[in-house]
């Protein structure tokens, strides 16, 4: 596929102009914060504490005087991080798993697919804070903790995609044309089953977002001198009667985020299938298929059954812990 | 190039889905296999292509060119697929990928077995696609299956299992899936580049009148088992056998109901 075309279907979509929108102050905030951020987060002054938002302190500031703005916008920097880390995390561990369980020989596979069910069954959080007491609350605890959570979600649902691209013919005629396991893999089966991984990639970032915040809330995450959504919203929350005001930017950063990852992992699923695509398209415009060439006598292709990823896979845009 | 089939024994549980069939194709030589769906067609054809499903066993001998193909190291097989021997399959809605572009399917085995560059390879993928006279073939390569016709995926199809110029084709019922021009059409493609280029061809199906226009020899099979064999025309006009009777029935029926 080309790629100017994907980012135009991309934007297209309004969940996908809003994901890239959003992601994109994101990441930026994050890479700016690095080296400048408004005021010195960290910077306490009682004097100043509970300062309700004006120019200087868009955000306001919280019990000790801290820029609530500023800490946001350096905080942006550690969601980031964790939420990339964690996507690749899971999605090597969970394509990984998959494709052992589902494309090599019977017992191999079969006991994957055990180890696969077993590990579902952990408590993405519950690992983490177990992780986290035994080694003490720090980011690479969270990313191995979701990474490896929610990757296992991710061979769930993978390797049952891959088992029904694997019976597909044209799998078996790649094979005809001698392609080995390996080949097919990586011509057919990754590129078939890609909108689904990428839905699901999406909804562990959407999940690492979450688990980091709630586990810095819970004291499990982020270390005392990294800024973290989590952390403030549990230093907010304790004057949530006084100051209910100041828990809103946490929380509206934290819902905002997440929400962009799960739309945009929709729009990302709805703009690299060449068959939704060339729908919408001729529905929109009215016309046939685009470039369709003139059929060749009076034959008729019978409208294309639904193939694995089009349609039958989880897609609800919820995040589950 | 010749394939000889002697003896085959396929197995799937305590099943004989293929048994003890023999068939030769001789160098050059168009060679059919006729029989009812479940007959053990299909299973022959995977059975030399050695990509017989999970649970399958195969006994017997399968020589191309004298080599032995059973028991094969996969190696070995994979270097032949596609490369000596092409296949075509049945139903082209769903033997080709519908994420890859019909160009770079064109020329996947090229680019496995040839190591030809992309650039290349496109443009071989384009004459190809002239070849199988697909309308505008410049344009044709960067669509997607979903964006053609039934009889023009199939010219994509055929257009694949020749690209490396095999010296075997094996076409698995390759018109049962298209409407009755379409099919004709098809099936007059398939004869001449099967005519040009001088491959040996095993054309598996249940149409007597489609092999009639294809292949000059075939064997009829039933339950797994050879039951006649000769020249197409002879089992058309005097079949001996009655599951030979019966397919001759069936393709009367079609046939006038057709017309």
């Amino acid at each position: 596929m080309r790629r100017g075309a994907f980012v135009r279907e991309l934007l297209r979509r309004p969940q996908g102009a809003f994901g890239v929108g959003w992601l994109t102050l994101i990441v930026l905030s994050a890479l700016i914060s690095r080296f400048w951020t408004p005021l010195d987060p960290f910077d306490t002054d009682p004097y100043s504490a509970w300062l309700t938002p004006s120019f200087g302190h868009p955000f306001g500031t919280d019990s000790v005087g801290r820029d609530i703005f500023s800490y946001v916008f350096a905080a942006t920097g550690t969601t980031v991080v964790v939420a990339v880390a964690s996507g690749v995390v899971a999605t090597v561990v969970g394509v990984g798993l998959a494709a052992l369980g589902s494309l090599t020989a019977r017992w191999v596979r079969e006991s994957v697919a055990v180890l696969i069910d077993v590990l579902v069954a952990f408590p993405t959080l519950l690992i983490a804070m177990a992780l986290a007491a035994a080694f003490g609350g720090s980011l690479t605890v969270v990313v191995v903790a979701v990474g490896v959570g929610y990757g296992v979600t991710i061979a769930r649902v993978s390797r049952s995609e891959i088992r029904q691209v694997a019976r597909t013919d044209y799998v078996l005629a790649a094979r005809a044309n001698g392609l080995g396991t390996g080949a097919v893999l990586r011509r057919h089966v990754l590129p078939n089953i890609a909108p689904v991984v990428v839905v699901q990639l999406s909804l562990s970032m959407a999940t690492s977002v979450l688990a980091e915040a709630g586990l810095s809330f819970l004291g499990y995450g982020a270390p005392a001198d990294t800024a973290s959504w989590g952390r403030l919203l549990s230093d907010l929350q304790k004057f949530i009667g006084v100051h209910p005001g100041s828990v809103v930017w946490p929380g509206l950063a934290i819902t905002l985020t997440v929400l962009a990852l799960n739309l945009l992992g929709d729009a990302v699923r709805d703009a690299s299938d060449p068959r939704l695509r060339s729908r919408l398209r001729s529905r929109r415009t009215g016309r046939d298929t685009p470039g369709s060439p003139s059929t060749s006598g009076p034959s008729t292709a019978p409208p294309r059954a639904t193939a694995p990823g089009a349609a039958g896979t989880p897609t609800t845009p919820g995040v589950v812990s | 190039m010749s394939l000889v089939i002697d003896d085959l024994t396929v197995t799937v549980g305590d099943r004989r889905v293929v048994d003890g069939l023999s068939l030769d194709v001789p160098d050059g030589a168009r060679v059919g296999l006729i029989g009812e769906s479940g007959s053990g067609k299909s299973m022959t054809t995977l059975a030399v292509l050695g990509l017989l499903p999970d649970g399958a066993r195969a006994t017997g001998s399968i020589r191309l060119d004298g080599r032995e193909l059973l028991g094969a190291s996969e190696r070995e097989l994979a270097g032949l697929r596609g490369r000596v021997v092409g296949t075509v399959f049945q139903d082209p809605r769903t033997a080709l990928d519908p994420v890859v572009t019909v160009g770079r399917q064109i020329a996947e085995p090229l680019r496995l077995h040839g190591r030809v560059g992309r650039r290349d390879a496109r443009a071989r993928a384009v004459a190809a696609a002239a070849e199988v006279g697909l309308p505008d073939p410049e344009a044709v390569v960067d669509l997607y299956p979903h964006q053609l016709s039934g009889g023009q995926r199939q010219r994509v199809g055929i257009a694949m299992a020749l690209i490396n110029r095999p010296g075997l084709v094996l076409a698995d019922e390759p018109t049962t899936a298209l409407d009755v021009t379409t099919q004709a059409e098809v099936l007059a493609l398939f004869q001449r580049l099967v005519d040009e280029q001088r491959t040996s061809l095993l054309f598996v199906t249940h149409d007597l009148a489609v092999l009639s226009r294809i292949t000059d020899h075939a064997a009829v099979l039933s339950h797994g088992r050879v039951v006649e064999r000769g020249p197409v025309e002879q089992l058309l006009h005097r079949p001996e056998h009655e599951v030979t009777r019966g397919l001759v029935e069936a393709t009367r029926a079609t046939t006038w109901r057709a017309s």
